[in-house]
């Protein structure tokens, strides 16, 4: 509300406009708060809380982050963004990152002038189906009613898939999840197809849940992920290498809770790098030594995320699957620290 | 035949027969049914059916209003409990959400414990409409009602006193200017001095004056920034903040379409006929992300103000119409008679055409401005927290939550009615006070 003065900035758009910042990183800095777009309402991920703090998988993330580059978790402002906002956020500059459940998609990274840094989970579009409808694959579905969202991507791959197996179907289109659920339990439609990981948390609410089944096929590639804005390479670099030295610190087993005593002990020269021990990796990107210790410190390491947010342990019960380490049959890989 | 004829003999009734009761099918609620509900075929099926129609509704919503639950932890645990009380096919609505999150509904993220700011606020605007809406009341009050909205935007957004305290100077200032231009020239550019000691005050000193007092005499409490406003605190207050400022930008319009110079008649035309020509989302939609890229990157123009600021002169375009229509119904004689005592424009529009022109408007000024304050909720689509889609969502994202479907509707439904009718209750007593005509 205050010092925005309307006529005043009017008549400077015209002269100020266009003039680059020094950097993310700088302006982070001399504010001493992140800024980070994450969604305002999606189970798990990134909604506010009875109390109005954002919590889930996603804001973890922006802790992280708040934590490497400013040294404390809690200087990091949420700015909630819905599906059509989001990107205009990032872009003016709203936000510093947006962790908000976006697909990497060819056109985002390169027409909307985007950075995708990472990918901080693997989802896909899947199926959910009552029992006594009888059907134990998605390719059984032919002709089938089918509760969808309008114009989101999950539409088009729906297409796609029937498509592809000569099928048809009917669509019921709906405006958003709860409408989506709500459709399915009245049985306005046979099947309700949307993000695996959005299945799996309506499924854990509805009252006879072992009524209904989520089919094995995944019909499209999800893969969700932290953005930046094009340009600032180094602000990129600091998003990527944090998100990565969460899931470094799972695959070496640190934790939140023995990452100070690691630090000290471990003989894993690896360790010692990404931990600031030896050499100086965080003068590269800008930070200091510690900037790792913080970070995974602040909300622990990628799995330690995993399961206090959508886990096994939590009412969602999301298993692990595509999200697990590399050595565990998964697709986290962190790229190595030296 | 003859005889018959003969021997009848006529019959005069003397006396008057005491008054009897009228037959029951003619008397009280017999009589009102048949005339009302059963008075031919085609009323005696639409009755059916509407009875019917209200069975339906009614068997669905009664019990599940009856066996609402108030007192749980989860949807859930909510479903337990009717299942337990009433039986496992039953249903129940489920208010513990509302019981939960009630303070997310009315307040949206604002500090908990500063929660106290906003109510006052609240409390305090019905001070300062009383003697706006009410005449018996002592018109002293109404410098409250003209300090009211700073003292109002201060105790909601919080930080220094002094920033208000000088924009309310600002006023004062070009009040100042006003009365001395307007001995010596027109009131067009009386108008236009205050006008530009306005925006010269905002531009060059409001920040360092304020900035400057602060630093003397600090006086601030904590601020609130915009992103922790939801619910109805920000359906109310950009729908009285938009109320407020869109009546007297409609008058100004409406006098300016019907203005004889051409310039200000066609730039009002221009701006009443474009405004209500594009959708209320196109202009929040402007407001909250085309303004993003006009702006110097970083700008942080705050969004509730560009939200205000286009809901404002949303209303005005459509004020300015309905106020048009109530000008346009007056007599020619009523211009003329200003014309022939000696008023001058701003006197005659003050003193005669106004009073009556605004009379006639009333319906069609409350219905604008009912529909202004539901169409609030369309800021859901700029990513603000309106109470009917911004914080349901939130509340639905949480697992214990999740799967909630009406009564979060229901809740946010029986408060806006709540609201609009009182104002449409209000508008009806204007009409009767008003009422001076003899039709």
């Amino acid at each position: 509300m205050k010092k925005s003065v309307f006529l005043g900035a009017v008549a400077a758009t015209g002269l100020v406009a266009g003039v680059a910042s020094a950097g993310t990183l700088d302006d982070v800095k001399a504010r001493d708060q992140l800024i980070c777009g994450v969604n305002i309402s999606l189970t798990g991920f990134g909604a506010p809380d009875a109390n109005g703090n954002y919590q889930g998988f996603d804001v973890a993330l922006c802790k992280a982050l708040g934590a490497a580059i400013l040294g404390d978790a809690n200087k990091v402002k949420y700015v909630g963004t819905s599906g059509e906002t989001r990107f205009t956020a990032l872009a003016s500059g709203e936000v510093d990152v947006l962790i908000r459940n976006s697909t990497w998609t060819f056109s985002r990274d390169t027409d909307l002038k985007f950075d995708f840094v990472a990918v901080n989970y693997y989802d896909g579009q899947g199926f959910m189906v009552k029992k006594e409808l009888g059907v134990s694959s998605a390719k059984e579905l032919d002709g089938a009613t089918i509760c969808i969202q309008t114009g989101t991507t999950t539409e088009l791959n729906l297409a796609d898939f029937f498509k592809a197996n000569n099928m048809t179907y009917n669509p019921v289109t709906v405006l958003d999840d709860a409408e989506g659920q709500r459709q399915y339990v009245a049985g306005a439609c046979d099947a309700y197809t949307t993000d695996a990981s959005g299945l799996a948390s309506i499924r854990a609410t509805l009252p006879d849940r072992d009524n209904h089944i989520i089919l094995p096929e995944i019909v499209s590639k999800e893969p969700l992920g932290p953005l930046v804005r094009h340009g600032d390479n180094n602000w990129g670099d600091i998003v990527r290498w944090t998100f990565y030295s969460l899931v470094a610190a799972e695959e070496y087993g640190i934790t939140s809770a023995n990452v100070e005593e690691t630090a000290s002990s471990t003989q894993n020269p690896e360790i010692k790098r990404l931990l600031g021990v030896e050499g100086d990796l965080g003068a590269m990107l800008g930070l200091d030594k510690d900037w790792a210790k913080r970070a995974i410190a602040a909300t622990g390491n990628y799995g330690e995320i995993f399961e206090a947010n959508i886990g096994a342990a939590t009412p969602i019960g999301l298993a692990r699957g595509l999200n697990a380490q590399w050595t565990q049959g998964g697709l986290l890989y962190a790229p190595p620290f030296r | 035949m003859s005889e018959i004829h003969a021997q009848t003999v006529r019959f005069v009734r003397e006396t008057m027969l005491p008054p009897a009761v009228p037959p029951r099918s003619e008397a009280g609620a017999v009589r009102w049914l048949r005339e009302n509900l059963f008075s031919g075929p085609v009323n005696i099926a639409l009755t059916i059916l509407g009875l019917a129609l209200l069975y339906v509704v009614l068997q669905a919503v009664v019990p599940w209003l009856m066996h609402s639950v108030w007192n749980a932890k989860s949807l859930g645990e909510c479903r337990e409990i009717v299942a337990q009380t009433w039986g496992p096919d039953a249903s129940g609505a489920c208010w513990a959400m509302i019981r939960e999150r009630w303070p997310q509904y009315l307040f949206g993220f604002y500090p908990q414990e500063l929660y106290w700011r906003p109510t006052l606020a609240f409390l305090l605007m019905f001070v300062a409409l009383a003697p706006v809406l009410f005449s018996g009341l002592p018109r002293g009050l109404l410098w409250f009602s003209a300090v009211y909205p700073m003292l109002a935007f201060w105790l909601l957004w919080g930080g220094a006193v002094w920033w208000w305290v000088v924009v309310a100077l600002g006023f004062v200032l070009a009040y100042a200017a006003f009365r001395l231009a307007v001995q010596r020239s027109s009131t067009i550019i009386a108008g236009a001095a205050a006008l530009a000691v306005l925006v010269g005050w905002s531009l060059f000193a409001i920040d360092p004056l304020a900035a400057l007092i602060q630093r003397v005499l600090p006086a601030s409490i904590a601020p609130v920034s915009s992103d922790r406003f939801g619910g109805f605190l920000l359906s109310i207050t950009i729908g009285i903040t938009a109320i407020a400022g869109s009546l007297p930008l409609g008058i100004l319009l409406a006098l300016g379409r019907r203005s004889d110079m051409p310039l200000v008649k066609m730039l009002s035309v221009a701006f009443i006929e474009f405004i209500r020509g594009v959708p209320l989302i196109t202009v929040l939609f402007v407001a909250s992300l085309l303004l993003q890229y006009f702006l110097p990157p970083r700008t942080q123009f705050d969004i509730i103000l560009r939200v205000i600021i286009m809901a404002t002169i949303f209303a005005a375009a459509y004020i300015a119409e309905v106020i048009r229509g109530g000008l346009a119904a007056l007599p020619r004689g009523q211009y003329e008679a200003a014309d022939s005592l000696g008023m001058d424009y701003w006197q005659a529009q003050r003193l005669i055409i106004m009073p009556q022109a605004l009379k006639i408007s009333i319906p069609g000024i409350v219905s604008s401005f009912i529909g202004l304050f539901k169409d609030t909720t369309l800021v859901a689509f700029v990513g603000l927290n309106d109470p009917l889609k911004g914080i349901t969502q939130v509340v639905r994202a949480d697992m214990n939550w999740k799967g909630i479907y009406w009564e979060p509707y229901v809740f946010v439904g029986a408060i806006f009615f709540l609201i609009c009718f009182g104002m449409s209750r209000y508008s009806m007593y204007l009409e009767r006070r008003l009422k001076r005509d003899n039709r």
